[in-house]
């Protein structure tokens, strides 16, 4: 196992599990955001049964319970190597330059990993103490009417649409990073790979953003 | 003391590999109990320190730039001859040996240039072995371009960057050794002087540029690998930091200096632009592979060069040597080109350069070829003038950019102290009184990797040495010495800069000591050169402490030692009353202005022996012989 | 042309340092940065003040010593030179010049604008070659190497050693450093047999001395006067992962 130490001592296997974990987040963006999209049947009812159906399926399943381990584990570890890695960062460079033209030479996106996702752990934690936890340990049954009610608060819909913004950028960075990192942005597939991380970026984070928006305007949930 | 140039006996192909044989060898298990200093850390004291390293000596390098990879030999553009004959036109070791001592105008030693175009061919397969990246055909197989001087195409090349990437190649077989513990590397240590013990080198003085601290280091033998003196001109190619001191203290403790007027001014430069100007650029001289060099036919022409038309330019290289054409040897093209500026044809605003022009080249080959083989060149011009080359013709004067004089050595490369050896620029060996282009950066690995590392051997295997360490006498009076000079630069407190003598050292180096010399010239050089070393010493600012890093002390070091070194330049330029090669006196010439030698009187190397300050320094004389190739004007036409 | 300079003066690697204002006047356009500097030095010595201390040496853009960190980018504010082929007319007349040296916890001042990049020796001393002793090499075109390997080695091979992807990364990552030299050399069949050791090891070492780790900004790769490109680090990245989790 002396090999596996070594490998997540490094900078380089510490940046591997990172961009690892934000791929696998992703695909736990793209099942949550399935069973989201179910709030958008303009059929109230059934969209408020299918939608109570999932929720007390996602809460209630040994399986699921199984896989949210791994998912926690997902978190856990892209959070705790962003934040290892940030503050060893900072600790490369003591002294600031007095003057810095960071925007002359890279994007404003790809500097800001730290602060977009420290914005979205923030909406990721007020997110699960109102639905999350409500769900699993509070038993809640009738969660469409809790999110949907939610949804119809300005503050809350429009932090959910700042939060969502954010990981548009944190995607956009990220996704094409993470695959740098793994050495596959190669001089042939990185137009093909940058041109995936922006369409992940912007598709993910948009149609999670319609849901509340779309409650919040009241065109739907009447 | 009479010279000896200890050259081997035997025909003159056998002559190194029986040498070698000859030369006493060290047991392997014994090695690392001999200390090995090598002070520079270019192609030459870094490929002699990788291998003396190799071979298990214990070796302590220097050198003063922040890290080894650093020294000049990384600006080299061009290329790295080796007679390889892989275009299969006719190259041989031969040929090249005969193309260098013809290109050096008959004053190199056979058996040194013989054994130099022998080396030439492991060079290159050591270097590719290390990773250089040399320039490939689509087969996979190396490329070659033609250079300067030679009729066959043998200069291998990575792109514009050669010497940039056989430097990292050594530095890189340093470094690993480095990482095995056979050597040390100080960096940003100056030598400042060697120690003499029982008539032997022993070690030597530096100073620490960071802390000013004065180390002293004791070793077996001594190894000078530290450029040349270009820099004694003031504008020259050399790096900023380049410079005489180790080679000059070395002169003063009593190794002779070869042939001290032998200079290269590259005729490939971007011109002065004004005072402000520290140095001069070289566009590298493959350009004259494709470009022609032209300049006006009417004196004081104003007119742009496009609307000049073909009938009054004068492509005075091809008109004047039609076989060689644009690819004569630097001394020639650099020559031509002050005769057309003194006949008041120059171009540009200084009128003190000549075109270089593309237009030809790209319209028959196309732009894209063009700046396939020349691309970093044309676009480092445009940094550099704000023209396009392109478009326009590129405006080039010739500039000082090498010194084949160097400290006088014997076959071995050994000085005339025993023990204290010298490669590369820093010797005068190979190249007689003109240097071909591609030939130093094969000369400095020839050195380095093949030569010293046997020679070093040789000597150490033969010579009884006592046990020597830095708490013996020789090295407190060196130290004190070294100490004492630093603190009277300090306390001149002057009121000029160091950069200010030096400009007028350069001015003066230049206008009488430069690319055509006289009598007369030559003797206002040196009377001006020592009434300018007496004001620095009088009237000299250099601010700061000793023990701190102190970028005008260095400098004040480097100038005082220039203001003596130029004086025998001069010197050496005024004995030598013939032309040849890249050292041209106006008495000497044949009637078309050709350079004339004189083999006669002047068939030999001159070697100069320090006698003390304000006294003569004292000429010996290395007769040369030719068996081979049989001395000839040299003709390009 | 004048201009206002400001130009972080620092006695030695234990003194905190400053920002010290100077004024130069009468400066030709055709004038380097490193030349403009020299103006500078010539003045301050004539007035018995200390000259500025700045790492410079070939002055033609290849040994990479200038370090200077101008108006908040390495080598100043043209892409693909170095401080020493930047020209003053650049700048606009009049303009104000902040001249810093590189900051990273890896390359400590030495004084004024100097640092000690020392750093960068220790890593290639950890892997940064081919174990070819003098005197073993084969032919040199006993083993044909595909162009576009050569020449991707010799893009990488460009690497001048100056740390200006240090110097701009906001990490002060040596990654593109590292890259380009384990590119150079893996590209190359005589660099593959010891790609794996030199790989594990120079990155052992860069962590070591304490350089950031890459967040892909690519702010190297813009700043990096001989345009070394980050597809070395995606290179470099590969081959670590393959060296070691294999």
């Amino acid at each position: 196992m002396g090999w596996l130490f070594r490998f997540l001592s490094s900078s380089i296997g510490q940046k591997f599990i990172s961009g690892l974990t934000g791929l696998f987040l992703i695909s736990f963006l793209l099942v949550h955001l399935a069973g989201n999209l179910q709030l958008l049947n303009t059929d109230v009812e059934a969209a408020k049964t299918s939608f109570n159906a999932y929720s007390h399926f996602m809460s209630t399943n040994p399986i699921i319970r199984i896989l949210e381990i791994g998912l926690v584990l997902g978190f856990a570890l892209h959070i705790f190597y962003g934040l290892k890695l940030y503050f060893a960062n900072k600790a490369a460079r003591p002294v600031a330059y007095a003057t810095r033209d960071a925007n002359a030479n890279s994007k404003w996106t790809s500097r800001s990993m730290f602060l977009s996702g420290s914005i979205i752990l923030a909406f990721l934690i007020l997110h699960l103490l109102n639905f999350f936890v409500k769900a699993r340990f509070g038993g809640e049954e009738d969660m469409y009417t809790l999110v949907v009610e939610a949804f119809k608060l300005p503050y809350y819909s429009i932090f959910y649409v700042i939060a969502m913004i954010l990981l548009g950028l944190h995607l956009n960075h990220g996704f094409q990073s993470a695959f740098q990192t793994f050495g596959l942005l190669g001089k042939k597939y990185a137009s093909v790979i940058k041109g995936a991380g922006v369409a992940v970026a912007v598709i993910i984070p948009l149609l999670y953003a319609i849901i509340p928006l779309y409650f919040l305007l009241g065109i739907g949930g009447k | 003391m009479a010279l000896d140039s200890k050259i081997p006996s035997g025909p003159i192909e056998k002559k190194w590999y029986n040498h070698k044989f000859n030369l006493k060898l060290v047991n392997p298990s014994n090695r690392r109990k001999y200390h090995i200093i090598v002070v520079g850390t270019g192609l030459a004291g870094g490929a002699a320190a990788a291998t003396l390293g190799e071979m298990g000596y214990n070796v302590t390098a220097f050198c003063y730039q922040d890290s080894a990879r650093r020294a000049h030999s990384i600006a080299a553009q061009g290329g790295i001859n080796a007679a390889k004959n892989y275009r299969n036109d006719g190259d041989s070791v031969y040929r090249l040996f005969y193309d260098t001592v013809k290109g050096g105008d008959y004053r190199a030693r056979e058996a040194n240039v013989y054994r130099l175009a022998e080396l030439s061919n492991n060079i290159i397969d050591q270097c590719v072995a290390q990773g250089v990246p040399f320039a490939r055909e689509y087969g996979g197989y190396l490329d070659n371009r033609s250079f300067g001087g030679a009729q066959v195409s043998r200069t291998f090349y990575a792109r514009g960057q050669t010497g940039q990437q056989l430097l990292l190649g050594a530095y890189s077989s340093l470094s690993r050794q480095v990482a095995e513990g056979t050597v040390t590397v100080h960096g940003r240590h100056e030598m400042l002087d060697v120690v003499i013990i029982d008539g032997k080198s022993r070690g030597v003085i530096v100073r620490d540029m960071v802390t000013g601290e004065i180390k002293s280091f004791a070793a077996d033998a001594v190894v000078l690998a530290t450029g040349g003196y270009g820099n004694v001109y003031y504008l020259s190619t050399n790096a900023k930091g380049c410079n005489t001191t180790a080679i000059w203290r070395a002169h003063k403790k009593g190794a002779f200096f070869g042939n001290p007027c032998f200079v290269q001014i590259h005729p490939t430069c971007i011109p002065v632009s004004g005072e402000h100007q520290s140095k001069l650029t070289l566009m590298s001289e493959s350009l004259r592979n494709d470009g022609r060099v032209w300049v006006p036919v009417k004196k004081g022409d104003t007119r742009k060069p496009k609307d000049i038309p073909e009938a009054e330019r004068d492509y005075y290289l091809e008109r004047r040597y039609p076989s060689f054409g644009n690819l004569v040897p630097r001394d020639v093209a650099s020559r031509a080109a002050k005769q057309v500026c003194d006949e008041g044809r120059g171009v540009g605003t200084s009128k003190m350069a000549v075109y270089l022009d593309f237009a030809d080249a790209i319209k028959r080959q196309g732009k894209a070829r063009i700046e396939e083989k020349y691309g970093n060149l044309f676009d480092m011009y445009q940094e550099i003038t704000d023209e396009n080359p392109y478009e326009l013709p590129m405006r080039i004067y010739p500039a000082i950019h090498y010194t084949m004089g160097g400290l006088w050595v014997d076959y071995n490369l050994m000085t005339t102290i025993p023990g204290l050896f010298a490669g590369g620029e820093a010797n005068f060996s190979d190249h007689g009184a003109n240097r071909l282009g591609a030939s130093a950066l094969m000369q400095g690995l020839a050195d380095g990797y093949f030569v010293l590392p046997s020679t070093v051997s040789g000597y150490l295997g033969s010579t009884e040495l006592k046990k020597v360490t830095t708490d013996a006498p020789e090295f407190k009076v060196a130290e004190k010495e070294v100490k004492d000079r630093i603190t009277k630069l300090l306390s001149v407190k002057g009121k000029y800069s160091v950069d200010h003598y030096h400009k007028k050292l350069g001015k003066i180096m230049w206008d009488y000591v430069g690319m055509s010399r006289n009598e007369a010239g030559l003797k206002s050089a040196i009377t001006e050169i020592r009434a300018l070393r007496e004001d620095f010493w009088k009237n000299v600012r250099v601010l700061g402490e000793g023990e701190e890093l102190n970028q005008s002390l260095e400098k004040a070091g480097r100038v005082a030692d220039f203001l003596e070194l130029g004086e025998l330049l001069a010197s050496d330029a005024l004995n030598r009353r013939e032309s040849c090669g890249g050292h041209f006196r106006e008495e000497s010439q044949t009637e078309d202005n050709e350079a004339k030698r004189d083999d006669e009187n002047y068939s030999y190397v001159s070697a100069w022996e320090y006698k003390g300050d304000g006294v003569e320094p004292e000429l010996h004389k290395e007769e040369l012989t030719f068996e081979h190739c049989k001395p000839s004007q040299r003709s390009y036409k | 042309m004048n201009f206002k300079l400001k130009i972080w003066r620092q006695k030695n690697s234990k003194d905190k340092g400053r920002f010290v204002d100077y004024t130069i006047e009468n400066v030709a356009d055709d004038t380097s940065f490193l030349e403009m500097l020299d103006i500078l030095n010539e003045k301050l010595i004539a007035n018995n003040e200390d000259p500025v201390a700045f790492d410079h040496d070939c002055r033609e853009g290849i040994c990479g010593t200038c370090s200077l960190h101008i108006n908040g980018r390495p080598h100043g504010p043209k892409p693909k030179v170095t401080a020493c082929q930047l020209f003053m007319r650049t700048f606009r007349d009049g303009e104000q010049i902040t001249i810093e040296p590189w900051r990273a916890k890896s390359f400590p001042v030495i004084r004024d604008l100097i640092t000690d990049r020392g750093a960068f020796e220790r890593i290639i001393q950890a892997g940064g070659f081919i174990s070819a002793s003098t005197g073993s090499a084969p032919d040199g075109n006993a083993i044909p190497i595909p162009k576009a390997d050569a020449e991707w080695a010799m893009d990488a091979a460009a690497c001048i050693g100056c740390g200006a992807c240090v110097a701009a990364c906001k990490n002060a990552s040596a990654m593109l450093f590292v890259s380009a030299k384990v590119a150079h050399l893996g590209k190359l069949p005589q660099g593959k047999v010891e790609a794996k050791k030199r790989v594990l090891n120079m990155i052992a070492q860069m962590d070591k001395e304490g350089f950031g780790s890459c967040t892909n900004t690519y702010a190297c790769e813009a700043e990096c006067p001989k345009g070394i490109s980050v597809a070395n680090i995606a290179y470099l990245n590969r081959e670590f992962l393959k060296a070691g989790l294999s």
